[in-house]
């Protein structure tokens, strides 16, 4: 579904069917340089299970007009208009990699619109190593290897599938190739500037899932620490580590990822209007 | 832009697609005879039926055993996905179906296979799907063949049967002009000579009967997907992928997956519905023969070097229609797109005309009088007795071959005992002629 945000088209995928008025919504954030498609197989079992599923392309990514912002802040708004314009209840925010942060910081913005928060894949602060913000402005082809590199798990780079006859780490370069020249580089320069994690984390009032992955090497899970730490406002955080994916979970494990998720979602919630 | 390679393509032939099983820890793929999955539970059959979940349903649309040769495949070709089908052709007509229906359109290299050229000139046809055939060096030929119902240019890497190569970059960007993609069919190249997705082909098919497996015991093809092709940006021509599918969900393939969603539709529709699937045993034999493509493919291009110089240098052989020889007309760019060799496959044409190809081919002894090529074990075929028959040496002439023209697919064999082999059938043309 295409809607107008700030005079510009913005897509949202919604797992194959129409929202209804009434329902939970989940909503699914992306990450650097991708788009919705990453979350396809979790957002269509939400979407038949009696969930609204928005899974928009962040701006300037996939079918999303617009220029790619510049911070995590600036998207962190933009997500939480989106959502206003959707006129989004009961809200499960789920985001992967940058999208984690983005959703961090909707949820510190607005504790009393958001349910419960999930955040895969997510390390605070989310600093990217020079050569790889090098290489997203100056050869992003090396930085798509990069990232594949560091996403995947070996079976994976060398051809395993989830999906038959998928073959993830080139699904996954051809996504990157797709956007825009420069969407890249903006993201991951957002991720590595955004110094507000801990002070977002300790404003969020909801339930919290933080979903890593025992191989992931590029937020790994011991990185995680400190930010499960930092949720001293009163969120209650649960822990989830597959044992079998990288970096790229959704693609490599897509069906632990949705149990997980939809365990979660399923739990009691919590926002700051019910505990004012 | 070429996708990057995780390894080389040697390890990626031996392990590409496959980790040892969890349960049973089996070093080698497992062949899942099976037709039919179980369920976890209702609710996982119907995340299974509606691509909620990752797995397999029925084999008929995926199998394990398969899926590791489509992951295999993939992973050499540069593609972000593959589909293992019954045989080439069923590859070749499961691209054609997932991107057109009656009113399609396509423009195709006239230098191919001559099954391909059965089912583009006469089948299709009657099912409202029109042909074009090009001469595959002329790029202008190309252009002003394309319509506005074209949906599809279709060459080979290697044409038949003059190997004439199909300069895949200039016709890659011919297609993509004219916002329609580049099937490549690869099957004489295979990936260890060559992976028309890394030089702008958009899909890769294979008769994977051939060299893939190499060992001439199993049918199979596989229809690979450079995921390159932006399919929303070719202005509506292909509503197969871009709109919703009734037959599906209601899916829209380009919706579900920017990138894969040929491969969706492919597997969705196709495999579902015109049921062409590799049986998992094929899938099988064909992986142990992807196992040492590059090192198979490397000794039939040395053998196929060694059988190309003796035979140009013979008096009784009027012309060999090889790549790498000076007189070949796409010598220049064989060592731009073809740099490993031209591959396995050649012809030549004898002096003394129809008799003189019988009389050759009934004195081999080493090769053997069939009609394939890619076996491990070296083939000859006289398209004048056999395969064209029934031509006139004009309509020959016009297809690229002469009455003494011999197909010879160069196998693994000694090349000193291949060349012995040649040399009794040259022996008996000329004991034939001088009578």
């Amino acid at each position: 579904m295409k809607i107008t945000l700030a005079s510009h088209d913005c897509y949202c995928y919604t797992g194959g069917r129409r929202p209804e008025p009434g329902r939970p919504t989940a909503v699914f954030v992306h990450g650097a340089g991708h788009d919705h498609s990453v979350w396809t197989l979790q957002t269509r079992y939400f979407a038949s299970h009696g969930w609204n599923v928005i899974a928009p392309d962040l701006p300037g990514h996939g079918a999303s007009a617009g220029p790619a912002l510049a911070s995590i802040g600036e998207l962190a708004d933009w997500l939480l208009d989106l959502l206003a314009a959707l006129d989004a209840t009961d809200v499960t925010l789920i985001g992967h990699s940058m999208g984690s942060l983005i959703a961090l910081q909707a949820a510190a913005t607005a504790p009393a619109r958001i349910a419960r928060l999930a955040l895969v894949g997510s390390v605070v602060p989310m600093p990217v190593a020079a050569p790889l913000l090098d290489s997203t402005l100056s050869n992003r082809d090396a930085a798509h290897a990069m990232i594949n590199q560091w996403s995947y798990t070996t079976a994976s780079r060398l051809g395993a599938s989830s999906v038959p006859g998928l073959n993830l780490t080139a699904l996954n370069e051809r996504l990157m190739q797709r956007q825009a020249a420069g969407v890249l580089h903006r993201d991951m320069a957002a991720c590595n500037a955004w110094s507000g994690g801990f002070d977002a984390a300790a404003r969020v009032a909801c339930p919290v899932l933080l979903l890593a992955s025992a191989q992931d090497r590029m937020t790994p899970p011991k990185a995680m620490a400190p930010l499960a730490g930092a949720f001293t406002g009163g969120a209650t955080v649960s822990r989830v580590i597959l044992p079998d994916a990288g970096h790229a979970m959704m693609a490599e494990a897509p069906g632990a990822v949705l149990d997980a998720l939809w365990q979660f979602a399923r739990s009691p919630a919590r926002t700051a209007q019910d505990s004012a | 832009m070429p996708i990057h390679r995780n390894a080389g393509a040697d390890t990626l032939a031996l392990h590409a697609g496959q980790t040892p099983d969890p349960v049973h820890h089996s070093r080698a793929t497992p062949i899942h005879f099976t037709t039919s999955y179980v369920f976890e539970s209702s609710d996982h059959a119907a995340a299974l039926f509606n691509q909620e979940r990752a797995g397999h349903v029925y084999s008929r649309i995926s199998n394990p055993t398969n899926a590791v040769l489509e992951e295999r495949i993939a992973a050499l070709d540069g593609g972000v996905g593959a589909i293992a089908c019954a045989s080439g052709q069923a590859a070749l007509m499961l691209a054609i179906t997932t991107l057109m229906g009656s009113g399609g359109h396509i423009v195709a290299s006239r230098s191919l296979y001559g099954g391909s050229h059965n089912l583009l000139a006469y089948t299709l046809p009657r099912f409202g799907i029109e042909t074009t055939f090009v001469p595959p060096r002329d790029h202008d030929a190309w252009r002003a063949a394309i319509r506005p119902e074209t949906r599809l240019l279709f060459g080979e890497a290697l044409g038949n049967p003059g190997l004439e190569i199909l300069d895949t970059p200039a016709v890659a960007a011919i297609a993509h002009a004219a916002g329609v993609p580049l099937l490549v069919d690869a099957t004489l190249v295979t990936p260890a000579l060559q992976c028309p997705l890394d030089l702008g082909a958009d899909l890769v098919m294979h008769s994977a009967t051939k060299f893939l497996g190499g060992h001439g015991v199993a049918i199979g093809g596989l229809l690979v997907d450079g995921g390159s092709f932006d399919w929303e940006a070719a202005g509506g021509r292909f509503p197969t992928l871009t709109e919703a599918y009734d037959g599906f969900h209601g899916m829209d393939f380009a919706e579900e997956s920017p990138i894969a969603a040929f491969l969706l539709r492919a597997r969705r529709e196709g495999l579902r519905d015109f049921g062409a699937c590799l049986s998992p045993m094929n899938a099988f034999q064909i992986l142990q023969g992807v196992e040492t493509l590059g090192l198979r493919m490397a000794r039939h291009v040395d053998n196929a070097r060694a059988l190309v110089a003796h035979l140009a240098a013979h008096p009784l052989v009027e012309s060999v229609a090889w790549p790498e020889l000076d007189s070949h007309p796409d010598h220049a760019i064989a060592g731009r797109l073809l740099p490993q060799g031209c591959g396995g496959v050649f012809s030549f044409s004898l002096k003394g005309g129809r008799s003189a190809g019988s009389t050759f081919i009934e004195a081999l002894r080493l090769f053997s009088h069939l009609a394939n090529v890619g076996d491990a074990k070296s083939l000859a075929i006289h398209p004048a007795s056999t395969t064209h028959f029934r031509m006139t040496p004009e309509a020959l002439r016009a297809a690229g071959i002469t009455e003494g023209t011999i197909r010879l697919s160069t196998g693994l064999e000694n090349a000193a005992d291949l060349i012995e082999d040649l040399d009794r059938g040259l022996h008996a043309v000329h004991k034939a002629t001088s009578r």
